[in-house]
């Protein structure tokens, strides 16, 4: 058996500088990323957050890798009761210039056994990069309410 | 042919900004496809047992099937073997589903691929690398009027795991 982990790989016409910062900056994070800024001084150890617009953080871990504009690798879970007791599980972010376009690869791995925050991450990694694909190629977020992801409660 | 003995092996989901009937007009055309699908278009004959038929650039037979569920503009069913020789034989039927959901202002689309046996990850890697680009331009094209110019070759380790097998490629 294979380690439990998630695997995603999206093309975005973009550049990579323009990808690193729609991942990176807080400003742009809150257009497509269900309204969560990332807040981070992005040095490699360091807090990393995610912020809900009313002020509280939804999600918390640490800053992993930070090489702009190829690698970024933090830590995070997602702090509501659903996944009390599961540790931060390690995303991974490479950014790979293809022909004209840019290849995200994102993968997150370093779950708990039998743990549920696998699931969670499942769902809402595709909506999330779906949101940033479209966000960088029409200006334009997608609108998707947090209830379509179906996620354990 | 029983789809319950079939097991997912690859699913990606990805969210489009677009109704359920486009998306469904995409995956079902022929000249719509052959814009996002590497050129290959897909031909299908919309009813339980119709034939599914992708035809590469030069016109010849890139892939058959038959239409296993048919249910516009919502879930599509169908056997999804690759005309190269022997690799029904060897690997049995590959089993591709379509599944279009509501979700706000975008639709979620879910591409499934299963197996009704366990299949090397060598020879999976030849989806696992296809659907996110093929599904990434279907994305762009259905939203921006323009697909991606995405070009790639069949991986390696997939060409070298066929032909361990006996299985005839191009």
């Amino acid at each position: 058996m294979s380690k439990p982990e998630f695997v995603y790989v999206t093309y975005i016409e973009t550049t990579p500088e323009n990808l690193w910062e729609a991942l990176t900056d807080g400003d742009f994070t809150e257009r497509y990323w269900f309204g969560v800024r990332l807040r981070s001084d992005w040095k490699v150890g360091s807090a990393f957050e995610m912020v809900r617009g009313d002020g509280s953080v939804s999600d918390a871990g640490k800053v992993i890798e930070y090489d702009p504009p190829r690698r970024l690798a933090y830590t995070f879970v997602n702090l509501s009761d659903t996944y009390k007791g599961e540790p931060p599980a390690l995303a991974t972010f490479v950014i790979e210039p293809y022909d004209k376009l840019v290849k995200l690869t994102v993968t997150q791995e370093g779950f708990a056994e039998g743990g549920k925050f696998l699931d969670g991450v499942s769902k809402g990694w595709p909506a999330i990069l779906s949101g940033l694909k479209s966000m960088l190629e029409t200006g334009k977020p997608l609108e998707i309410p947090y209830a379509a992801m179906k996620f354990e409660s | 042919m029983k789809l319950d003995t079939f097991k997912p092996t690859t699913v990606y989901t990805i969210y489009i900004a677009a109704t359920r009937e486009q998306v469904w007009q995409a995956l079902t055309s022929a000249e719509f496809s052959r814009r996002y699908f590497f050129g290959n278009a897909v031909e299908i004959d919309l009813k339980i047992g119709g034939a599914f038929i992708v035809r590469a650039p030069d016109g010849s037979l890139h892939i058959a099937g038959e239409v296993f569920e048919c249910d516009p503009p919502r879930k599509l069913t169908v056997t999804f073997n690759v005309n190269w020789p022997a690799l029904v034989e060897r690997l049995g039927a590959t089993l591709v589903t379509y599944e279009i959901e509501p979700a706000g202002n975008a639709v979620r689309l879910t591409l499934t691929e299963a197996h009704d046996r366990p299949i090397d990850d060598d020879i999976l890697s030849g989806g696992r690398q296809g659907w996110p680009a093929i599904l990434s331009s279907l994305k762009s094209l259905l939203e921006t009027g323009t697909p991606l110019a995405v070009e790639m070759a069949p991986p390696q380790r997939m060409l070298e795991a066929l032909k361990r097998l006996g299985i005839g490629t191009p």
